[in-house]
């Protein structure tokens, strides 16, 4: 039975993609949910964008600390995967780091030295985290409650331990470590594991093979998780907004509408134009994630829950209750639960008596918004939080006729006048005289 | 003494058969709310001053729509638009000036796509312009030394991406420019956008244009320089909420240029 590891690992391996898999799929499923939305325009642009955002990470620098420990544990993190690759072939094959059958001794020395130091920045970072999450008073940490607190915190644990694992798997390797090529910082842990070459191969296999488990755990942790975002972030920024921020998209279907009742030859009784029932929205604006669009939900599972928009924006600066992440939040556990929901009923959605407008996000919230695109600058992965605020007040006005007091008589005046305010248009140049 | 200001209308002329080189869109605060006319007056005083063949639409304007979409209602919105652009469309507008962010952001980035496609700049994007081509000049002792901080309108700053030209033209007066920690990108808005001006604001704790207002303080200016009618009310209504009334001024850019005029 020499064969029972290689085996037991591939079904380890097959069951641990095999999970993420169909996460990923559901995934793409409850985002298909939404609108469809042309965004096949402009493609190089987009991937300069993705370049720039995702993978430069330019955003993230405006915080310059933050930025520069994130940037290690991304880099460390990215680039320590390449082992992975090694711990899988050796895994399914029965080799023993199979990286030196294939690279001259001194490349992979280089390499595996490289990606020690690497766990050891990491490490730190990964520290330093801990503390600005937990010990310092940063508020758009300290606001963190529950389970979005606890999962910004299991990620750094996760991280620890995969990063121990690491260091540990090539200490206790007593070939790797008498070649004495890329033990840079392996070298000095190997002590404390004593000398006995049983114990070592033990401890050596035990960590290589929580390693290549814990990598996998993680994977399938992502999707719960606001982790998400280091893969989603690359489709995220590629889909990001490319006209200026201030220019909000006209309802096609209003537009139809609109010209309709302008055209003084239209005929009101005539049938509507042709394809009608095409993929106009079935109602103006959104009260429920199904009314968004792909790239707002897309957004929503996208957003790391770093709170860097509510600290920009000033309504919640002044003590609102609006918060640009807690939109994002609630849009994301709405769309979650209508994904349990089709789950659970053969793919088909049941009306829950639930919507994100009122249950999740409430008017309150919507109406503090002075759209002024802080949030939106601050996102450091292209999220759009106001779109989604528009879309609700759009239902709210539209559908529901629910703005409040004051805006329904500016917007008569509007309608009567051609101002926000009851004067008459023909004073409108009253001002040359006065 | 008070000196009278030309303001041809695009009726008359298109009743001499002429074009203007430019379309003056002077917004609904800019017609009817009395801080703002102050500041449409001292732009149209600029336009005189450089001999700019300018017009207006007169009675034949109407809102643009903008706070109605923000507000979330899209059908006033596109009414307003589509009528606006009838009327634009039928003088064969082709460039446009506003003093208002708002109407500039509209007019320039929602208005294209129904129909009204036109070259619009904001007035101190214009006021530039005038001032690199010689066209109008400035004294530059008015304000000289005195400390002036920007505040940066939301939708000609963050929403498109003009922060120099405001600044550029308010250099011209030797005034110190000092900024607020959070300008150009990260300013923080006065609080009156996304139709807020015509609200009482949310429970909260403080008002927005107080918290701007603080900000603008830390950097002790003389003036508060605005380059849209919303922001130049809400830091007037902060400056008084601080009782500082006495000792610091709100002025648009336009105001303080045709202030420093020979
Ligand atoms: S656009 Fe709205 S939600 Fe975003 S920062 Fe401004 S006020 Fe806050
Ligand atoms: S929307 Fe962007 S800035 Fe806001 S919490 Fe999510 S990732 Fe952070």
């Amino acid at each position: 039975m020499d064969y029972l590891p290689n085996i037991i690992f591939a079904v380890i391996l097959i069951a641990g993609v095999g999970y993420f898999a169909r996460n990923i799929k559901k995934l793409i499923r409850n985002i298909k949910l939404g609108h469809d939305v042309h965004t096949s325009d402009n493609k190089g642009q987009r991937w300069k964008n993705m370049a720039r955002i995702a993978l430069g990470q330019s955003k993230m620098v405006v915080r310059p600390v933050a930025g520069f420990l994130h940037i290690i544990v991304y880099v460390g993190f990215v680039i320590i995967n390449i082992e992975v690759l090694e711990i899988i072939i050796d895994g399914l094959f029965g080799t023993h780091r199979i990286g030196l059958k294939v690279l001259p001794e001194s490349v992979y020395g280089f390499l595996i030295g490289s990606f020690e130091i690497l766990a050891v920045l990491v490490l730190v970072a990964v520290i330093v985290f801990w503390l600005r999450r937990n010990i310092t008073n940063i508020k758009r940490f300290k606001s963190l409650k529950g389970w979005p607190k606890n999962d910004g915190n299991i990620i750094l644990y996760f991280e620890v331990v995969l990063m121990c694992l690491f260091l540990v798997m090539n200490a206790t390797d007593t070939s790797f470590q008498s070649m004495n090529a890329g033990n840079v910082v392996s070298q000095y842990i190997s002590p404390l594991f004593g000398d006995n070459p049983d114990t070592l191969h033990l401890i050596e296999r035990t960590a290589w093979w929580l390693h290549i488990i814990g990598i996998l755990i993680f994977l399938n942790y992502l999707y719960f998780s606001k982790h998400l975002h280091i893969l989603l972030a690359f489709p995220n920024t590629y889909y990001g907004k490319l006209t200026p921020k201030g220019q909000f998209n006209n309802l096609e279907a209003v537009t139809n509408e609109v010209k309709l009742m302008m055209d003084p030859n239209a005929d009101p009784f005539a049938a509507p134009a042709e394809d009608d029932n095409a993929d106009e929205p079935a109602k103006f604006g959104a009260s429920d994630v199904m009314d968004l669009n792909r790239i707002q939900l897309l957004n929503a599972y996208t957003c790391t829950e770093c709170g860097r928009c509510t600290s920009e924006c000033p309504a919640n600066q002044t003590g609102k209750k609006l918060s640009p992440r807690k939109i994002m939040m609630d849009t994301r556990d709405r769309l979650a639960e209508v994904g349990k929901n089709i789950d659970a009923n053969n793919g088909e959605f049941k009306d829950d008596g639930k919507q994100l407008l009122g249950d999740y996000i409430t008017k309150e919230e919507l109406w503090a918004c002075t759209t002024c695109n802080a949030c939106v600058e601050a996102c450091p992965v292209s999220i759009d939080p106001l779109s989604i605020i528009m879309e609700m007040r759009r239902y709210l006005v539209m559908e529901e006729s629910a703005a409040p007091m004051e805006l329904n008589n500016m917007m008569t005046n509007i309608e009567n006048n051609g101002a926000p305010w009851p004067y008459n248009q023909q004073d409108r140049l009253n001002w040359v005289n006065e | 003494m008070k000196e009278q200001l030309k303001v041809p209308t695009m009726a008359e002329y298109m009743a001499e058969g002429k074009q203007p080189e430019i379309l003056f869109w002077v917004g609904s605060a800019g017609s009817y709310d009395d801080r703002a006319k102050k500041i449409t007056k001292a732009f149209v005083k600029l336009l005189n001053n450089a001999n700019v063949d300018f017009a207006v639409l007169g009675a034949e304007e109407s809102n643009t729509g903008d706070v109605a979409k923000r507000a979330g209602n899209e059908f006033l919105f596109q009414m307003q638009a589509m009528m606006n652009i009838e009327v634009l469309n039928a003088y064969e507008i082709k460039r446009i000036v506003t003093c208002d962010p708002h109407s500039f952001n509209c007019i320039k980035n929602e208005y294209p796509e129904l129909g009204g496609i036109y070259d619009v700049i904001h007035h101190t994007q214009y006021i530039k312009e005038l001032i690199d081509a010689g066209r109008l000049s400035v004294k530059g002792d008015t304000y000289k030394g005195k400390r002036i901080t920007f505040h940066d309108p939301c939708y000609l700053g963050r929403a498109n991406n003009e922060f120099d030209a405001p600044r550029n033209v308010l250099q011209n007066t030797n005034a110190t420019l000092v900024e607020m920690k959070k300008h150009k990108r990260t300013a923080l808005c006065c609080g009156a956008g996304g139709a807020q001006m015509f609200k009482e604001p949310e429970k909260g704790d403080k008002d927005v244009n107080v918290l701007r207002t603080e900000q603008a303080l830390e950097t002790t200016p003389d003036i508060i320089a605005t380059g849209c009618p919303y922001c130049n009310t809400m830091m007037t209504d902060g400056i008084k909420a601080k009782e500082k009334e006495d000792s610091i001024i709100v002025l648009d850019v336009a105001e303080l240029i045709a202030n420093d005029q020979d």
